[in-house]
Order: structure tokens, then sequence, then C-alpha cells
């Protein structure tokens, strides 16, 4: 059992845990993931692991409250625990100094980005940060991501908090003003968004890496169910990745194979929100 | 020992093999239960005075771990079923799981003497029934360990071969650890073999009494993640370690259509079902997705495991489909009986082309082609070669691929000095030592693909080397720690 030390709401629907995971936390860089079940009945999810503390034996993660397991995860407070976490998985993102780069995250990827950028400006990059979300609430870590960047760009796609716009317009200055240098990006963030980045740096010949959210069952590689194109070879996300170079990816058919289960999700997801409802007014009466 | 069995060779040969009872084809297809209920006490003791009680006793030699079958039955006549299984225990540490799923039929029971012209003693029967009346009457008595060594093992993974090597490892008395990187204790037992095949009770209750040893487990453990086998030993205080982590890692065909939806390879479909209960949605969170019509790749075990669990699901039509013909099929005969009862249909000397979509990226059918038999290949059968022209389409909205699967590579990639082999086999010597001192594996990892008693033979013989290993090196270790009293001893010679 793992016990969530402390939780922080971040946003309505997006919340910060930190969580006891000595062993994981003794072992995790930047890039790497955990597999998370919250309850005996619960399914295995895929979370990035936002931040460690060895010396507290903790690490960190961000949740948004998207489905039955993230929002029923979203609902356990400090002193519950996590049934089992696992990690950390998947390869650490491969930290160089390129000179001036650019980061992007956009919604709760923006989660992922920060420990990429943090160790990014730490082997001395330059570092552009682009973030956004599609209203003011749902750009999160803003200023944890000013720390670690020379200079930030926040988008939102209804203009209530900095730009209005996508990310891919704020990527789209950078990369045209040579004077900027931008040698590499990073970005992470809905498949959709990651798609257009890419789009976006192929025409400048820019190196980009994305991490990719498949489904996955076991995350050690035993499954198959993560699997993704890469340059027209199958690869798993879990063992191979979870980051790859966005100019590889098919992100058509990784966004069709993420709608998988979506009808099951849907089922489970109205089941979850009933009975939340109905111990409220149980609680209530 | 008195002779238990009144009668006459010629007059037990007359009696017919005993017959398990199972559930009727048309009931078990709507549920997860159990397909065999085993034999009952009169058919076990019918069964058991079949046996002729040779003085070789050839069936021993027939059992990969050397069970003492002929004390075993001997036992039983004398209506000692504890007796009887701890019989078996002695030489196999998991008789209720290898009574149901060990390959009877090739090893025990082939060079069964009373085979030779009637049908063998139902040894796997047999097994099967002292095992669970142990478990039914709660029997089970820890073995007494004598001696406690100091000495701690690591033993990375719980499938077959790891409990088998830590069961043996803990009667000798050394401190042993399990890890293992899923939620649940089992490994291939677990997530692989199916409930009606090998109910879960069973394997908790078998792996309640691998740790009634003293053994540890720890779960969510990935060695070569949350630590390696190279810290295990530098910081952890292991002195030596047996990697059992299996063939998890599944292959695909490489046709055109992989990525689609409704498309799986057997693992993860087994393990929606096996390990995460997808069955059992929406009561349980982890969905599988179920069509009218499902397609089987492989002619395997696995293949009939994820076959019918595909009928178990809903399927209306569960079609296997295998490039070879029947004599070719690496399944279990009885598997292959049992999913013909079930209304499983065999499409032999077939082979997959491509899996056909429609526009939501989902699998709407399979485009095969007809095989005919040329000449024998490396594996010595005939190799299957395509008949020009002969594609056919089959409407399908699930296709299962089983057809085969190598060792994970997290732990060679991440143990210095481990040398590995083929498909990234580890390679190892008879005794199970790998080419790092200290380290030994078996199982599927250093075989590629076998059967669980197998699995379990490598670890019982891994745990006899890993004694031999730690023997000696604490005699070093002695030696060295005292090198004045050695060369007095070598000076009094």
């Amino acid at each position: 059992m793992f016990q969530i030390i402390s939780k922080e709401d971040l946003a309505s629907t997006i919340s910060k845990f930190v969580i006891h995971a000595p062993l994981v936390a003794r072992k995790r860089k930047a890039g790497n993931f955990v597999i998370v079940r919250v309850i005996e009945s619960g399914e295995r999810i895929p979370l990035t692991i936002v931040d460690s503390n060895p010396v507290e034996g903790t690490i960190t993660l961000i949740v948004q409250a998207i489905g039955k397991t993230t929002k029923l995860l979203c609902t356990k407070k400090a002193g519950d625990h996590l049934l089992d976490v696992l990690g950390p998985l998947g390869n650490p993102t491969p930290i160089e100094n390129h000179g001036a780069i650019a980061c992007v995250g956009g919604g709760v990827g923006t989660a992922e980005l920060y420990p990429i950028t943090k160790a990014l400006k730490d082997a001395g990059n330059v570092i552009y940060s682009i973030i956004g979300g599609r209203t003011k609430e749902l750009v999160i870590l803003e200023h944890q991501m000013r720390e670690c960047s020379d200079e930030v760009f926040v988008t939102t796609d209804d203009g209530s908090y900095g730009q209005k716009g996508i990310v891919t317009d704020p990527l789209r200055l950078l990369l045209t003003q040579p004077h900027f240098g931008i040698k590499a990006v990073y970005a992470i963030g809905p498949l959709p968004m990651m798609k257009a980045v890419s789009n976006l740096t192929k025409e400048f010949g820019i190196k980009t890496l994305v991490s990719l959210n498949a489904i996955m069952v076991d995350g050690t590689g035993m499954c198959g169910g993560c699997r993704v194109t890469i340059g027209g070879k199958m690869k798993f996300a879990c063992v191979d990745g979870p980051e790859f170079d966005a100019h590889q990816v098919d992100f058509d058919e990784l966004i069709l194979r993420n709608r998988s289960y979506v009808d099951f999700e849907r089922l489970a997801d109205e089941r979850f929100t009933k009975e939340l409802a109905s111990t409220a007014q149980k609680v209530a009466s | 020992m008195t002779v238990l069995n009144p009668l006459k060779p010629s007059e037990r040969m007359k009696i017919p093999r005993q017959h398990s009872i199972e559930q009727e084809a048309a009931d078990r297809v709507r549920n997860f239960s159990e397909v065999s209920f085993g034999v009952d006490e009169e058919r076990a003791l019918t069964e058991a005075t079949r046996c002729l009680e040779c003085k070789n006793a050839i069936c021993i030699e027939g059992c990969p771990v050397g069970v003492d079958i002929r004390s075993f039955i001997q036992l039983m006549l004398q209506k000692d079923y504890a007796g009887a299984v701890n019989k078996i225990r002695e030489a196999n540490y998991l008789p209720a799981i290898c009574g149901r799923v060990c390959p009877q039929e090739e090893q025990c029971e082939i060079v069964c003497t009373l085979g030779k012209k009637h049908k063998p003693v139902a040894i796997g029967k047999l097994e099967r029934f002292v095992a669970d009346y142990e478990l039914e009457h709660n029997l089970f008595v820890p073995p007494v360990i004598t001696e406690h060594r100091e000495e701690k093992v690591a033993i990375v993974g719980s499938g077959p071969a790891g409990l088998t090597c830590a069961a043996e490892l803990a009667k000798l008395g050394y401190r042993v650890t399990i890890f293992e990187a899923l939620h649940a204790v089992g490994g291939v037992l677990r997530y692989g073999i199916p409930e009606f095949r090998l109910p879960r009770k069973i394997l908790d209750l078998e792996t309640d009494r691998i740790r009634a040893l003293g053994v540890d487990i720890q779960t969510n453990f990935l060695v070569g993640r949350t630590a390696t086998i190279d810290e295990f030993f530098d910081e952890w205080g292991f002195s030596a370690a047996f990697l059992g982590t299996g063939a998890g890692t599944p292959n695909f065909m490489g046709i055109p259509g992989e990525s689609l939806t409704g498309v799986y390879s057997a693992n993860e479909f087994l393990t929606r079902v096996n390990l995460m209960m997808a069955n059992k949605f929406p009561d349980f969170d982890t969905p599988i997705r179920m069509g009218s019509h499902v397609a089987v790749i492989g002619g395997g075990n696995t293949a009939m495991d994820a076959v019918r669990t595909s009928k178990r699901l809903g399927a209306e039509r569960a079609l296997l489909i295998y490039r070879r013909s029947r004599a070719e099929m690496p399944a279990r005969q009885e598997e292959i009986h049992h999913a013909e009862e079930e209304g499983i249909e065999l499409l032999l000397l077939t082979n997959p082309t491509r899996i056909l979509g429609d526009d939501k990226h989902s699998a709407v059918g399979i485009e095969c082609q007809r095989m005919e038999l040329g000449e024998p290949d490396e594996s010595g059968r005939r190799k299957p070669v395509p008949i020009k022209g002969s594609e056919f389409l089959i409407p399908v909205q699930i296709v299962i691929e089983a057809v085969g699967q190598q060792p994970n590579p997290i732990i060679q990639a991440t143990t210095s000095g481990l040398k590995t082999g083929k498909r990234g086999v580890v390679v190892t010597d008879e005794k199970q030592q790998t080419s790092r001192p200290g380290i030994f594996a078996g199982g599927d990892l250093a075989r590629g693909g076998a059967t669980v008693i197998l699995a379990m033979r490598d670890g019982k013989v891994a745990a006899a080397a890993i004694h031999d290993y730690l023997t000696s090196r604490r005699s070093n270790l002695q030696d060295t720690a005292q090198p004045e009293k050695k060369a007095e001893e070598i000076a009094a010679k």
C-alpha cells in the first residue's frame, strides 16, 4: 500500500498528489512513469512522475479527473492509500545541451513536461516554454515552469488567459525568428496538440520529442496494448518509449487506438458518477 | 512395504481407466468455472488400484521433477492422502497446479507400463485428487526447516520457476525474497492460464503454502527498474539470484492491420481477463472488446486458452486459425478436445495475410490463405507452404494473435555480464548457472517457451545449484577469514 502524503487541487479537475513510494523515488528520472491501481477492482493506469524526493521517499503525480479511475483517484485524500504503484517505468528522457529549445505543454501535459524542462534547464539549455490550456483554469504549473524557463508563453483556446490561440501560435513565432536559435522541441499534451506541433516543426526540420500516452495494462512490455507505429515499425510505448521522435510517429493511428474503449469508459464513468451522487445523498441525509 | 493391492496384475489390467467428472460443454461455455471437477474418492481409489507398482517405476523418470509416483499411489491405497500429497511435495511443491496443467500424457503417463497394452494409469488425475483433498480438508502442515542459513537469495518472477526455486531454497533454510512486477503472484499461472483450467483459489492456496515456508513475496517490484540485480548484490545484501521472468513479450505476425482496434496479443487478451477480471466489467474497471466473430491465430495452449476464453465472453463463432495440420499443433490433446466440445472451429492449414478494418479503425475481417505441408523444417515439422490464389475472407471483429512470446528484455539489459542467446534467451549451463557467478536462470527465460513443469524443474535444479554455490562460497569465505588456521592445516599435512 502506498500512502498519500499530501493532496493539493490545482484546478477543479486537476489534483497534485505526493505519494510515499521510496523505491520508486530513489530510482526515478525525468520522463519515467508509474502504473497505478487504486482499488482491488480497479484498472492499471500509467501516470508520469512529475517530481520525486529520494530523501523523503516520495513521488509527485498530477492527475486530471477525466474518467472513472482518475475521478476515483481524485476523491482520495492525504492519509488514504493507493493499492499498487509500480515503477519507475519507461526510458528516462535523454537530457542534452542543445543550446536553445522550446518546451511545449498542453493541459495536464504540462505536468509531464515540467520535470523534463527542469532537467533540460539544469543541463544548460536556454528554455522557451509554451504552456496552453482550453481555458485559464487548465493552465497549470505556470509558476514552476517560469522558474526553469528563460521565457514563458501562455495560450488559452478561449482567450481567458495569456494569448488567445493554441500553443503552435507562439511556437511558429519562435521557429520563424532565427535569433531564438531553437535547436529542439519537447512537446507533451493531448495527441492532436502533439501532432500539430510535430507537423509544424517538420516544416522547419527541428528535432522534436513527444511522450505518447497509449493505453497500457501491465506497463512492462507484456501485453502489447500500447503498441504504436514509429517510422513504420511497431514499438511498445511502455518499454521502447514513452518518448519518441515526433516526426516518425503515426499520430492518427494512435488517436484512433486510444478510442478503443470509449463506450466502456463512458459506461464506467456514468456508473461511478451515480455512485458518488448516491453516497453524497446518503451522507447528506 | 506390505502389499496393499490384493489384485493380481492381470486383474488390475481389466479395470478401465477412470475419467474425470466434467462440466457439460453447453454449460461451461457460459461460465468461467473449472471444466474438470477431477475424480471423486471412489474413482481415485479405483484408478490407484490399476497401478502395477512396477519395480523399476519408469513413470518417475518420465516426470521432469522426479515425483515418486509409485510411493504416492501406494499411500493413496492406504487412504493416507496427506501422506500421498506430502510424498509428491517432496519433489513438487505445487501439486494442485501440476495435477491440472501438466501434460502428463507426454511425461509420466506415456511411459506407464500399463499403457503398453491398455490405457496408462491416470497419474495426473490422482495427483490432483490428493492435492485437492489436502486443500479441502486443510491438512497441510509446512515442512519443518531444520537449519537456518544467513544468506539471502533473490528470486525474480513469481511464476512456476520462481515459486519452485523459492520453496526449495526456503526448505534448505535460506532467506528468500520473491520479486514480482505485477500486483498479484503467479506469473503466467495468474495472467496466462484461465480460471476454467486453473482456479484463482487453487493458485492462491498454493502460493500461501510457499509463504508458509517463510518466503517473502514483494509485488509491484520490477527488477531492472525498481532495483537492479547489481544493486541486489552490492546494496541489498543478496548472495545469489534466480531469474525466472518467463517469456512475456508477445510476438506479432507483422501482417497489415495489426494496429486495428479489436486486435489483441493473446497475452493482452488473457491478462485483461485473468489478471484484471475484464469479464466482470463494469464491476471491475478493466474493459475488453468482444465481437460475435472471433479469430485466434496459433496452435499452442495459449491459443486454446484465448479461443475458449472468447467463447465464454460471448463469441458466437470462435475460430482457431493454424497454418499446419492438427498433427503439428503444439497444444495438449485434452485442450483441443475440450475446445472442440465447446464448439470452437479449427481452421487448419490456413494462414492470415491481413486484417481488414472499417472507417473507425475497428477490425471487420481477416484475409487468409490456404496452406499445404511441404518438406520438414529445422523443427522437424513439415513446413507449411501457401497455395497461390487461395485467399479468402472471414468476417471477424476480434483477432487474437497467439504466435509465441519472447523473454522480456528488461533484466538482460539492466544486468551486467549476462550472456544471452537467440531471441534474448538467457544462456545457462545444465545447472541453470548463467554466465555470471551467483546468478541462475530457468523456465521460459532460459528456454524461450516451454511448460509449467519444465519451468519448475529448472527452478528445482537451480535451487540445488544455488545451495552448492553458497555452500562453497561460505567455506571459501571461512578459509579467507582464517588464513592462519588454513596455513597451519597445510603445514600439519
